[in-house]
Parts: structure tokens; sequence; C-alpha cells
């Protein structure tokens, strides 16, 4: 057991009748960087505090490096957390931010400047150790609030959504800058946010959560191409959903009867489906492709509603016997095979780049 | 000055001219009128001589400086007399107000980062309350919580805790009690004013990188509480030096509060010159321990004004 691990137990947390996170039970890897995504308001913050200590399981149990975290207090966990606005101390100085969690423990005034000024290098922040917090930027007051954690050498660093606040560049540079800092000190991340590009591009593992409920652990690529509820499927990325009922399934592969035809996805986690069972097949907008010629499997007629062109791509909004699709075409296929001069086009995917899922989300997974 | 005039062409521009009209009107009549024409009066009449009626405006109406050298000399030797009940008023202010910042730091943290909803209206009301009766009957109820046959006494004799009654009268402890009790509101809102402004995160933030409640105050909450501290401290001590009802009431018998000097000065003699002395020897002083204060704990007047 590494004192980095993190496991949750099937922990609960309730405030008064209200349902914050409902029975999340997973384990962190020491080392790893893993991500909690969902929309704002499913308790993802709900959950940090409690790993960090200043929300207590209504049930379950929190275990840090395989210790039961019950009655112990955050001042003595080995965690640090870094707040959603940073938290830092407006009326200290940068080092003397950075240096507090020494202060805590009694190191002298001497060995804290030199400490702080140590991890003012790491973060690319040599010299601002006497500036006031406000005299900095907000990509560096970022950094500075990591440092400070660092300071407390915890083995866990809670991150509650920290680039919310940055702008978008800014927002890109740090997450690299996050994912090379996590490399550098072996720490465990957990790492909340609500942008699904921050947690796919960062992370190691990935949890979904939904309204309180973690839906779908697994790394990012699984997350993406193997959603295992109509929630995660939607949720991270962009999605066309066409509604159906199953007709026959052969082995991973379910067929669907919907408006557009009969259509044959891979079966979520190999699960077996009843003939006539209301499903939800999902593809990716990236994995619809327009045909030269109709295809044996997948076929869709389509006609064209709008295209937007993004810079690298084009997305053509579709709609296919009323059920709405959009596509995405990277500009350099240009040549590839392109619309009929009415609008009418036909596409197709691969069966094993959809997903069948059941449409009733209570028996999903 | 160029401030002044910014100010006056905003509220010009936001409310027109007839708001700032008479904001400016209210503004000059408070400071002139209220604060420092009176001041000045009180000053004038300090540095003169109390003559009879018909003298006044005579050739004998000049100026002396002999009210301000008998609070220092009296007739005679140094004045022990009057200067040691100025210095033990000041003393006894100070007391007070470190018992209220005692008392109302740990009420105003509550009211503003724990207690919600009913509790701190619960609070809220607990402590305007006083503020609803008035000086002397507040005084009088204190000399019968404290009297030898008092609630106060009654306990502590019937828990067995001491014996005789204890004289808390002659002891000030009611003397001390009530006057903290009086500016507990002024010195609470102070405080909760600065504390409230402090974000819960960076208590937290303090806890999680282990800091002990002691250090969480020391470090975190005090920096942010202390112009609220300053500016409820500076408001209770003033209050407090000037009380009146409170001393002559609450006081013992060998306790003399320097306004009571001032208040027979003016009433008990007749002597309005030295009374007004006197009233201006209490300010200057007062003032001066305030700024030296401020100097000490390194506050700024912009800082109180928050
Ligand atoms: N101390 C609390 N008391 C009552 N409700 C709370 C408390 N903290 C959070 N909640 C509720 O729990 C839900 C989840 O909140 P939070 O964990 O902050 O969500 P997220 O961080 O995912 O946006 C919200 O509806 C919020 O109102
Ligand atoms: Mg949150």
């Amino acid at each position: 057991m590494n004192t980095r691990d993190v496991v949750l137990e099937h922990v609960s947390i309730r405030f008064g009748n209200y349902r914050a996170v409902e029975n999340a039970h997973l384990s962190i890897r020491g080392g790893e960087f893993f991500s909690f995504l969902g929309p704002s308001g499913c308790g993802k913050t709900t959950l940090l505090r409690c790993i960090s200590g200043f929300v207590q399981p209504s049930e379950g149990r929190v275990l840090i490096g395989g210790k039961d975290m019950r009655n112990v207090g955050p001042n003595k966990r080995p965690t640090a957390l870094i707040f959603q606005n940073l938290a830092l101390f407006p009326l200290l100085s940068v080092a003397e931010n950075i240096a507090f969690p020494l202060e805590v423990r009694g190191v002298g005034r001497k060995e804290r400047r030199k400490r702080a000024d140590e991890l003012l290098e790491m973060i690319a922040l040599p010299g601002t150790g006497d500036k006031k917090v406000h005299e900095l930027s907000g990509g560096q007051r970022q950094r500075v609030a990591i440092a400070r954690a660092l300071a407390a050498e915890p083995d866990i660093l809670l991150l509650d959504e920290p680039l919310s606040a940055l702008d978008l560049k800014l927002r890109q540079h740090m997450r690299t800058e996050l994912r090379a800092i996590q490399q550098r000190v072996g720490l465990t991340f957990i790492y909340i946010t609500h942008d699904q590009g921050e947690a796919l591009t960062m992370s190691d593992q990935v949890a979904v959560m939904n309204a309180g409920v973690v839906e779908q652990v697994g790394d990012p690529q699984t997350i993406y191409n193997r959603p295992k509820t109509p929630f995660v499927a939607s949720f991270v990325g962009e999605t066309n959903a066409i509604p159906g009922a199953v007709m026959n399934q052969q082995g991973a592969l379910v067929t669907l009867d919907t408006a557009l035809g009969p259509l044959t996805g891979q079966s979520a986690g190999g699960r077996d489906y009843q003939a006539g069972e209301r499903c939800t097949l999902f593809v990716r907008p990236e994995q619809l492709a327009l045909a030269d010629a109709p295809p044996a499997t997948n076929a869709i007629a389509a006609r064209r509603v709008n295209e937007e062109f993004e810079g690298s791509i084009r997305t053509l909004f579709l709609n296919a016997n009323g059920v709405d699709l959009r596509l995405y075409r990277m500009n350099a296929d240009a040549s590839g095979p392109a619309l009929a001069a009415d609008g009418t086009a036909s596409i197709w995917f691969r069966p094993e780049h959809a997903t069948v899922l059941p449409a009733d989300p209570s028996r999903s997974g | 000055m160029a401030a002044l005039r910014q100010l006056w062409s905003t509220i010009a521009d936001r409310h027109g001219l007839g708001v700032a009209v008479f904001i400016g009107v209210a503004v000059l009549f408070w400071v002139l009128v209220l604060i420092v024409l009176p001041q000045l009066a009180m000053f004038d009449v300090s540095l003169r001589h109390n003559l009879p009626r018909p003298e006044i405006g005579g050739p004998a109406d000049v100026y002396t400086l002999k009210n301000y050298s008998y609070f220092l000399f009296g007739n005679g030797a140094l004045n022990t007399l009057d200067i040691g009940v100025l210095v033990k008023t000041l003393i006894a202010a100070v007391i007070v107000t470190l018992l209220d910042i005692v008392i109302c730091y740990p009420i105003a943290f509550i009211l503003a980062h724990s207690a919600t909803g009913v509790a701190a209206r619960m609070m809220v009301i607990g402590l305007i309350v006083p503020f609803w009766i008035n000086d002397i009957l507040r005084a009088f109820a204190f000399r019968i919580l404290f009297g030898a046959t008092g609630v106060i006494n009654g306990i502590g004799q019937a828990l067995g805790l001491w014996s005789s009654p204890i004289d808390f009268i002659r002891a000030d402890v009611a003397l001390y009690a009530g006057l903290a009790y009086t500016y507990t509101l002024l010195m609470v809102f102070s405080i909760y004013n600065a504390v409230e402004t402090l974000d819960r995160n960076q208590i937290e933030a303090a806890r999680d990188m282990g800091a002990s409640w002691w250090r969480v105050h020391w470090r975190v909450v005090l920096p942010v509480a202390k112009p609220g501290i300053a500016s409820g401290a500076t408001m209770v001590f003033m209050l407090t030096a000037g009380a009146l009802a409170a001393p002559q009431i609450l006081g013992g018998p060998s306790n003399l509060w320097f306004t009571q000097i001032i208040y027979q000065w003016f009433n008990d003699a007749g002597d309005w010159q030295r009374g007004s002395a006197y009233a201006t020897i209490l300010l200057v002083v007062c003032l001066a321990f305030v700024f030296l204060m401020m100097r000490v704990f390194k506050v700024s007047i912009g800082a109180i004004g928050r």
C-alpha cells in the first residue's frame, strides 16, 4: 500500500436531506493524475473537501495510504488543497504565503525564506518573494498557490478547478505546466473540473460525475470511446444520439431499429440486450463520414441544414428523417466525398465506432 | 482640494445639482456647526477668567492660561490629585477597552463566519437590546446586580463560593462590567465589519496547511480584524473615558472619574472656564493617547475609516 493512495469506500455525503454525493466507490493509485469531471453542482467540490477533511462522509470511509481518515482533521492529513479562488493570504508577501506551511511546523525564518525562494525558482517566478499577492497576475498567483501547496510536502495535492479563472491561452499553457509539475514531483494529483478538455488532456484516470453519482471511472480514451452511460456519452465530447429499439444482437454488435433505418453499434461493456429494448446509439461527429456510394452497413440518407467553418474542421449540421446530426470534416479532406448539389448526402459510420446504451439510465452499467 | 472638487462634480453629475448642494450644506453644517464651532467656543472659554457677569467683556476679560496651569500645579505644588484622577481614568478606559476586545473578538468572528439564520439574528438582537435601556437605568441595574445583597453575591454564597458578601462596587468590578457591557455592540460591529471581509477559504487554507486554531487567528484572522479592532477600541476608549453616569452610579466611594471633576467645575463650582479647560485637557490627552496607540500598533487613520 502506497502512502499516496486514496480509496473512497462507498462514500455518501448528505446536507440535511440533500444528497450531494452518493456512494462514491473508487481507488486512486499513488502518483496518478486523477480527475473528477462533471457539471457545476454535481458534488465535485464536496467530494474533494471530504478527502481533505473539511466535510465528513455521512456513510462510507476515506482511506489515505491505507489509513482510515475518520476523525483526522484537515490539518493532520497528508493532503494539500488548492481552492477554487486560491485563498492566498493578501496581507502576507508572496514568500510568506509560500512558506506558511513551514512556519506552521516551526521551521526557522532563514530556512523558510530559502525554501520559498527554491519553490519560486521552480514555478519560474524567481525574485518575486517580497511582492504582495495583488501585484501578481492571475497565472502567477495560480503558480504561487501551487508552490504554497507543495511547500507543505503533501502526499496528495487536491485542486479545485484551479484554471477556471484564467483566460483560454493561459489555461492551455497551465494544463501542460500542471501535468509537468505532477510528473516531476510524483505526487497524487486529484483534480476537479467541469471542462472535459482539461480532464482528458491531463489525466491518467477520469471519474465522470453526475448529480452526486460517479457514473464511470476510466482512462481518458475509454471514457471518450467507450462511455458506459448516456450521461457520460453526451457530457464528454460532442456526440450524436439516435434513439431506437433492439432488433438483434450478434456478439458485441447490437442492431437497433431507428428512424434512420437499422443501425449497428457496439454494446457498452459487452452487455446483452433483449429484442425490443429501448436504446440509444451514440456516435461521435468525427466518426460520421460522407460516402461516395451507399455503404453496406449504417448508411444514412441525410440533408444538409447548415455548416460552420472552425479553422481546422468544418461542422456539417444535417437532418436525417427528423433526427439532427452533426458531422466533422477535416478541412484537409476537402477533396474526399462531398455533398450532392441539392444538399443531400449519404453518410455512414463503422459499427465499432458507435456505442449502444440502454435509454433508461437506471439500467445502465 | 482637488479630491473634494472631484467628489462634488461626481455627486452633481450622478444625482443632480440639488442633491449635491444639500450634501454640501449638510456636511458643512456637520463639520462646522456641530464639530468645530462648539470645540472652538469651549477652547475660547477655557482661556478666560471666571468673572462676575458685569465684568464680562470689560477690561479684566483677558486671555489667561491659569485654568490649564491649575490642572498641573493647583494652588501650589504639583496637582497630584487631578492628574492622578486623569491617569486613573485613562487606565480604567484602557482596561474596559481591552475587556471589550477580548469579549467581542470571538463573538464577531462567530457572527461573521459560523452563525447562520436564527442563531445569528438572536446574537445581534442580544447585542442591540442593551442600547434600548437608558444609561441611568442600566447603571442602577448593575448596582443591584453587584450589590451586597445582589444576584451575584446571592448565587456565589448559595453555591458556597464565598461566605460573606463581596463588595463589587468598592472593587470597581461593577463599574468595569457595566462600562464593558455598554459598549460591546460598538466593538462587535467594528470587528465584525473587518472580519466579515475575510474569505472563509483563507481560514480553511491555513487549517489545511496544518495550522492550529491559535495560529489561524494570529496569522490570518487578526491581521484582517486589526483595523476593526482599532476603530472599535477608539470608540470604546473615548466613550468610556468620557462616561459620566456609570462612574457616578457604579464607581466606588473612593473612585473619581475625570468627567466627574469636569462636571463639578461646571455645575457645583459654577466655573465654566475651568470646566472647559479640564474638558479640553481630557479631549487632547485622549486623542494623543489614541494616536500614540495607532502608531504603536501600526494602524493608519484610513484603515479605521473603512
Ligand atoms: N455546506 C453545504 N450545505 C448545504 N449544501 C451544500 C453545502 N455544500 C455544498 N452543497 C450543495 O451540494 C451540491 C454540490 O455542490 P458542490 O460540491 O460545490 O458542486 P460542484 O463543485 O460540483 O459544482 C450543490 O447543490 C450545493 O448547493
Ligand atoms: Mg465546485
